[in-house]
Order: structure tokens, then sequence, then C-alpha cells
């Protein structure tokens, strides 16, 4: 079997009196695609927070390439290799394509601050490298030719992209795309598949993507978590996902009784 | 065609551009130091001290500027770090002979009253004092959210403020202290002025300056991205705090008498007016807008001396020009909301786009 | 026990003096997430108000506190509408900067007009003669402030719990972009949210001004920010909160100078040490609900 990236064990989020996610536990293989699925509300981005550390798990825990990282800051949780995007979307607006995908390396700069203000030649060096590879990883993700606008004034779909583009830049070992197709119409989250999927390849990632267009998560996933309500219903392949009767019946909202 | 949005700094710098540019810089810079040359041996006392107190307004701008346009944290403690500058500078080069007068009523406390040290180490000392400040303060106070931490830091810089006039064996309280020398001359003015800008430049445009921005921007996603929010919030608020303490040092140079009633949140408005009026998070216009209040300052004198518009008289109504000064701020803040500059920065290559551009419109004009 | 009870009454009238201004600031960040910076100039605009009605045009007393409260309250109102309307849909740093700008602006013209050296509150002679409690000797002003400021409050709290303005101020202050859409009259509850707790202000300048009699341009910038401090100590947005807070932050001041007359020179600075220990422990205040960020 391969190697688990991530794992969450028995983790749970409570807000007050909500229990946003309940006793969730689930895990992504090496190079899986990996999908969370379910209707709104059902605590998917909330899975995501806390794995990412933008929530602290009320109890549980997260476990990345074998180091328990529940609790920690978002930034130590992005060094170690998590990368993700936002649902709705958070670039930083004012600044320009490219520079959003250079600041996404700066937690891999070795230089200190007055080394960097003094631009001694390993800073010089590192900056170069950084710019070297956001250029690359804008020319793979199409971006290229919008590098220097800002990145506010770029369409939807785009923003998306680079919002992708920016979470490849930390070289991450996982990476969460949260709802990556959302707004896009059939021919953008078509090519978004193939895209997904080359950058698994090209960049040797471990995926995990919350998404809600039912043709792309069935196309790309090699597994399926289903939540409802906070708790997990069913997992399987996609293949099992689309027979369960569960997963069926939170979508189509039956009513228990009538069920 | 549809006019391309491009972000600031986003043009490839060639290298014939690069060499072009320096030598303009360089070309500026002779010229400025030989008009300071000028101004120096000839200037009356009155123009000098407004040159003089322009660059000290560019360095307390600047250093305002990195914490709340930069960093975008609304901090309002800088009159507390320009106050422990300013002591710190006064205390270390007034002679030991003077300080024996200044201090009846509690003399100073050893090895303070004998120690005189040369004026750039105490700016920096002055500044380094800041910084620890700002490290103790920063500590609670930078994990606040933005409303919060505005009215913390500028508690912090109130609570300075009641210590000085407390710590009477230490800062002569509220007599305040005077006899301070004048050191603060056109080219240390202006040398330290033209260092921070240089430093500005480069801080803001590396790495660690582009994380600044990025949590200007989003915090979340700075963070979510690998920024240490706390580390990066520090070195900025340090940073800045650094500056302002050696503009409290020129300051008090220049001033010659310092006491606690300098410090208080007013100042840090006088300085908050330049850098919204210049543009949150742009350099130049924290430069230009320095200028421009500091001149315009001087130059709306005029309205508390005498006057007579037509069949009335006064005699002059003193503070007059500070009414009109607050109320040019707020029209800038409610028409103008981005500055002059907004997050834009002046270049040569701006200005060569802008040249070009009139250029081709006049060829255009001809033309037809 | 004379001079504890001397304490007592003097912390409870501070702390009544620090609610009325606190609730000013609680009402203005409910329903726009400002910091008021100009209520301390509003203060003390109202403060120089009594001051000409009283000992310049020698109106009687009561006409004059009616005519400042109403002045200081329209006040209020025109500052809203000048210099922070414009920006209600501008980001946040610059409606605040517009506060400042106000502030700066109120404190150089009261400069202007009234002049920088103090003057003197008069004395209202009903209010700040003397009485013996219990063989204690009391300033009236002590007592009275208290009462007067407990029954603004009930006539506060009978407003926002019980009439539809008061509704409609609630539902701004819970959500600003639901509301409008609701059809809630934004621009009328705004304005009415500035008028009531500028009005506040006015009396407690009046007050204020009895207790401390010195009035010059900056005589609103401390009070106002120690309010500030007040009702962030409370949990801003939280009348209830706004009025612990001030009571809380009265009877700290008050005791710290009664316990140790030490550290009296620095008792301006207390209520600063006061709000960062309270935030750190509870970063929403007292009576503050916990908020999380969507992401």
């Amino acid at each position: 079997m391969r190697e688990k990236i991530l794992e969450i064990t028995n983790a749970t989020m409570q807000f007050g009196g909500l229990i946003a996610v309940n006793n969730l536990t689930m895990h992504v293989s090496y190079q899986e695609i990996v999908a969370l699925i379910g209707p709104n509300g059902a605590g998917k981005t909330t899975a995501f927070n806390m794995m990412t550390g933008v929530y602290k798990p009320t109890s549980g825990f997260v476990v990345l390439n074998k180091e328990n990282i529940t609790g920690m800051r978002p930034d130590m949780i992005a060094q170690r290799g998590m990368a993700r995007t936002f649902q709705n979307i958070r670039l930083f607006k004012a600044l320009s394509v490219l520079d959003n995908v250079i600041i996404a390396q700066h937690l891999r700069l070795k230089s200190t601050w007055p080394g960097a203000v003094l631009r001694l030649p390993r800073y010089r060096a590192e900056e170069r490298l950084m710019h070297e590879r956001a250029e690359d990883l804008l020319r793979y993700m199409g971006l290229w030719d919008v590098r220097h606008e800002v990145s506010a004034s770029l369409p939807y779909g785009m923003q998306r992209k680079l919002e992708i583009a920016r979470a490849l830049a930390t070289q991450p070992t996982m990476l969460l795309l949260d709802e990556p197709a959302a707004g896009m119409n059939p021919a953008e989250s078509d090519e978004l598949t193939g895209l997904i999927r080359g950058i698994r390849d090209h960049f040797e990632l471990t995926v995990l993507l919350i998404e809600h267009h039912m043709d792309v998560v069935m196309d790309i996933s090699d597994r399926i978590y289903v939540l409802d309500y906070g708790n997990l219903i069913a997992t399987g392949t996609p293949e099992e996902i689309q027979s369960n009767d569960d997963v069926i019946r939170a979508y189509l909202g039956v009513d228990e009784d009538e069920a | 065609m549809k006019q391309k949005q491009y972000a600031e700094g986003a043009l490839p710098r060639t290298r014939q551009r690069k060499i072009t540019s320096t030598l303009l810089t360089v070309a500026l810079l002779a010229a400025l130091a030989a008009a300071l040359y000028a101004l120096d041996t000839n200037a009356s006392s009155l123009v000098l001290r407004i040159v003089r107190l322009c660059a000290i307004n560019v360095v307390l701008a600047l250093a305002m500027n990195l914490i709340n346009g930069f960093t975008g944290i609304f901090s309002l403690g800088q009159a507390g770090f320009m106050a422990i500058g300013a002591y710190a500078t006064a205390l270390l080069t007034i002679p030991a002979a003077k300080k024996a007068m200044i201090f009846m009523i509690t003399p100073l406390a050893p090895p303070l009253d004998q120690l005189t040290l040369p004026f750039g180490t105490t700016l920096l000392i002055g500044g380094l004092l800041a910084a620890g400040a700002a490290f103790l303060v920063g500590v609670p106070c930078l994990r606040l959210r933005g409303d919060y931490l505005a009215i913390a830091t500028l508690g912090f810089s109130e609570i300075i403020r009641v210590l000085i006039t407390n710590a009477q064996g230490l800062t002569n309280g509220a007599q305040g202290l005077k006899n301070i020398p004048p050191n603060a001359t056109v080219w240390w003015c202006y040398g330290t002025a033209l260092v921070v800008v240089i430093f500005m430049a480069l801080f803001t445009t590396s790495s660690y300056g582009r994380a600044l921005k990025a949590i200007r921007e989003d915090e979340i996603a700075a963070e979510s991205m690998g920024v240490s929010l706390f580390r990066h919030k520090m070195l900025a608020f340090m940073l800045s705090a650094f500056l302002a303490g050696m503009g409290g040092g020129l300051l008090a140079a220049f001033n010659g008498t310092i006491g606690q009633d300098m410090f208080r949140v007013m100042q840090t408005y006088n300085v908050l007016m330049i850098v919204v009026m210049g543009g949150m998070g742009s350099i130049s216009g924290s430069v230009f807008a320095a200028f421009v209040v500091t001149i315009g300052q001087e130059w709306l004198r005029v309205l508390d001396g005498p006057m007579t518009i037509g069949p009335f008289h006064t005699d002059g109504i003193s503070g007059l020009r500070m009414v009109v000064f607050s109320m040019l701020l707020l029209v800038i803040i409610i028409f103008f909301r981005n500055g002059l500059l907004g997050t834009k920065e002046v270049t040569w290559a701006s200005i060569g786009r802008r040249l070009s551009a009139m250029a081709g419109h006049k060829r255009k004009e001809a033309a037809s | 026990m004379g001079t504890f009870l001397q304490h007592l009454t003097n912390a409870l009238s501070l702390g009544s003096l620090y609610a009325l201004l606190a609730i000013g600031y609680t009402m203005v960040y409910g329903v726009l997430r400002l910091i008021n910076f100009a209520h301390g100039e509003i203060f003390m605009i109202s403060m120089y108000t009594v001051f000409f009605g009283l000992a310049i045009f020698l109106l009687p007393w009561y006409v004059i506190f009616i005519l400042t409260i109403v002045v200081t309250a329209l006040l209020g109102v025109l500052a809203e509408r000048l210099a922070y309307r414009p920006l209600r849909d501008a980001p946040r740093i610059s409606i605040l900067i517009s506060a400042i700008a106000v502030s700066y602006f109120l404190q150089n013209l009261a400069t202007v007009l009234f002049g920088g050296r103090p003057l003197t509150f008069p004395q209202v002679p009903l209010f700040t003669d003397v009485m013996a409690l219990g063989g204690v000797r009391i300033p009236r002003l002590s007592i009275l402030v208290p009462l007067i400021a407990a029954a603004l409050l009930l006539m506060l709290t009978f407003l926002i719990k019980r009439t539809k303005t008061g509704l409609a101020m609630r539902a701004v202050a819970r959500d600003y972009d639901a509301a409008r859409l609701m059809g809630i009259d934004l621009n009328w509850t705004i304005a009415v949210t500035f008028f009531i707790g500028s009005a506040l202000a006015g009396v407690g300048a009046i007050m204020w001004g009895m207790k401390y009699p010195q009035i010059n341009p900056t005589v609103g910038a401390m009070p106002g920010i120690k309010c500030f401090i007040a009702a962030v100590l409370g949990g801003i947005g939280n009348t209830a909160g706004a009025v612990i807070g001030g009571l809380v932050l009265g009877f700290a001041e008050i005791m710290l100078v009664a316990l140790w007359p030490a550290l009296s020179g620095y008792r301006d600075a207390f209520a600063f040490v006061l709000l960062i220990v309270v935030l750190l422990v509870k970063p929403t205040g007292l009576m503050g609900e916990k908020t999380t960020e969507k992401v």
C-alpha cells in the first residue's frame, strides 16, 4: 500500500453549540487525487481549515508526512509542505500576477532581511531563482501573458488558476484545492481536470479537493469522501459513491419519514 | 486595444535602462547636494529651518508609512517612539556641565550625567531603544485586530509620555530638556533622509517587503502561503520604530528643547497627515508630501498674521493655519482617498513613460 | 470609613461619567465599525458651549444645559454627515483617518475660537454644593451623577429594546448589509445613533466640567481615549458592556490612587495597561461575543 501523506484522525470542530465537523477520519496517500464532497454547509471548508491550521480542531489529530501538525499555525503547516487555495479567492489583489507567485516562495527564503536589503550575492541568487520559478509556473499554468497585470483585474477563471499557481509556488507535497472549478464553464472545468492531473504528475503531488461539479469529481478522483452535516457518510471509488444510497439521499434531501 | 492595467514596478528592467536610471539618480543627487550647499551658505536661518524640517519629516513619514502603508497595520504609536529617540539623543549629547544646570530638582542618574557621545551614535542608540520598546509593545499588541491595535498603540504612546513626566531623574520630568546641541545640520538631516529613502526602497522591494505587502492585502492568504504574521509584523513594527526614533533624535537636535508635551497624539496625527497625503504605501509619495506639508505649513503662517480682507481686518489669529490644514486633510481623505500617489512610485521609468506618452500625444496632434 | 465612602462615591461618579461617554463610542462602533476619534472633541465643544452660555451670556443653567445637549448632538450628526457618510463604502482605514481628521480639526478650531489658555468651568450651586452624608462631606454632584447616568441608561435601554428605531439600530449593528436589504433607512438610523451618542457625551461634558472645572482645547482627548478604552473593556458594540467598562475603569483609577498614592502620577497610564491586559485575556472584552473570521 502507498504511503499516507495526510491523515486525519477523529477530528472534530465545534463552534459554540454547532458541530461543524464531527469525528472525521480520513487519509490521502502519495500521488492520489481525493475529493471531499457534500451538500452546502456539510463542513468541507471547515475540514480544510482544520487541516491547514486556520482553525484548531476541538479534538482529534492531523498528521502530515508522519508529523503531527494539529494546532500548528498556517504558516508552519505551509512550511511543512501543505498548500491550499481558497473557495472565495484570496489573491493579493493590488499586486501583480508575478508578485503573487513570487511572494509564495518567501517561506523558502534563506537570506535574512539585512542580507536582502544589502542585496548580498546569496540573496540575489535566491531572488533570481524565485523569479525563474515563478515564470516557469506561470508559463505552465497559461498565465504568462498576464504576468504583469494586477491580479484583481484578471477574469474569474484565471484568478482561480493563479490561486493554484501561487499554492504550487510554496513547493508543497500536499495540495488542497477548495472548489477549483467554481464559476467555470464546462469547457474550462474540463481543461481544469487535465490540468490538475498534469500538476499531480509533473510536481509529484498529492491532491485533496473540494468540488461541486460532479463530472469533474467523478472524472478526476481516485477516491471520494462524502460529508453531510459534519458527518462522514460514505467513502469509496467514484463508482461506489455513485451507487451509494446514503449519498443520494443526502444530495436529494429525501425526508426521513418518506424514505 | 484595451489598455492593460500594469502593477507597480512590473515592467522588466533591461541593462540599458538600469544604467540610464542610475546616471539620472546620480545627477539628481548631485544637483540636490549643490542646491543644499548653496542654501546652507546663503539662505536665512528661517529658510534653513524649513529646509531641514522637510528632511526630518521625510524620515518620520517613511517610518510611519512602513507600518501603516506597506504592512497595513494601523499603528498610532509613533509619537512615543519619537519621544524615546528624542530623549536618548538629547541626554547623550547635552554637555555634562549643562546637564547639571538643567536637572535642578533631581540630578540626572549616573552614568548619563557625565556621558556624551557623537551625534550619529546617539541617533542610532535612540533608534535602537525605540525598536526595543516596539518589541515590548508589539508582543502583546500585534496580536490585536485593526482598531484595537490602533487604540493600544496610541495608549502605549501616552504611557511613554506619562513615564517621561514621572521619571524626574532621567528626563527632568515636566520641565523638559534644553540646551540640546544644534547638531541637526542640513547635512545630517538630508544625509539621514537619503539613507532612509534608500533603505526603504531596497527593503520594500525585497522579498521581505513583498511579504509585508502580502500581509496588507490579505492576512489569511499570506499566512497560508507560509508568511509568519507575527515575525513579519514585528519586523516592520520594530524597523518603523527605529526610524521614528532616529527622526525623533533629529527633531530634538533641531529644536534645541524638548518636553513631554511635544509628543502628544497630535504629533502622530501630523505625520499621519503627510503619509495619507502622499499615499499609504508609496515612498516617493511620502517624500513629496513631506515637502508639500512642511513648506505649506510655513507658507500658511500668513494666515496666523495680521490680515485685511475687504473691510475686515484682524491682528492675526494664531492657529488658523492649523484649522485650514486639518480641513485639508479631511478634504484629501474624503475626495482623494488614495493620496497623491496611492501605492504607486515615481521612478525614472514612470517619468519616461509619461514623457513619451506626452510626446506621442504631441506628434499625433502635429500629424492631424 | 469616611474616606472610604468618599472614594466610593468618587469612583461611582467618575465611572458613571466614563460610562456615558463610552456608550457613544460603543453605539457608533456598533453601527459603523468605526472608532469615532472625534467623540472626545465633541465632548470638549460642549464644555465650551456651557462656559459661554453661563459665564458670558449669563443664561439660566437649565436653558444652557438643554441647549448644550442639543448643540452637541447636532454636532455629532453633522460630523457623521460630512466626514463619515461619504466614506461609508471606503476601506475602513479611510473612515478611521477621517475621524482622526475631524478630531484634529475640532481641536485646532477650538484653539482659534477660544484660545489655548485654560478657562474655568462655571459652577452651578445646585449641583456643586457640598453636603454632609453620614458625617462625611460629599459634593452633591457625586451623588447626582450616578443617578442621572442611571436614569439616562434606563431611557436608552427602553429606546433600544422597545422602539422601532432601536430595533433598526440593533439590526444595523448585527448585519449592516442585510439591514439595508431589508429596507431599513440606514442614513436615518445612523444619524439617530450619532444624535443619541453625542447627546450623552453632552450630558457627560456638563457634569465632567462641574467635577473637573478646567477647559482647554485638548480637554476632550484624554477622557475620549479612556472612554473608548472603557467601551473596549466591556466589549465594544455592547451597551451594557460600555457601562460596566466605564464603572470598572472609574473604580480602578480611583482605588489605584487611594491605595497607592505614590502611583497617582501614573493614573493616566493605568487605563492603557488595563486595556492591554484585558485584551490579552479576552480579546473581545468582558461582555463581547467571540467572533471567527469566515475563510
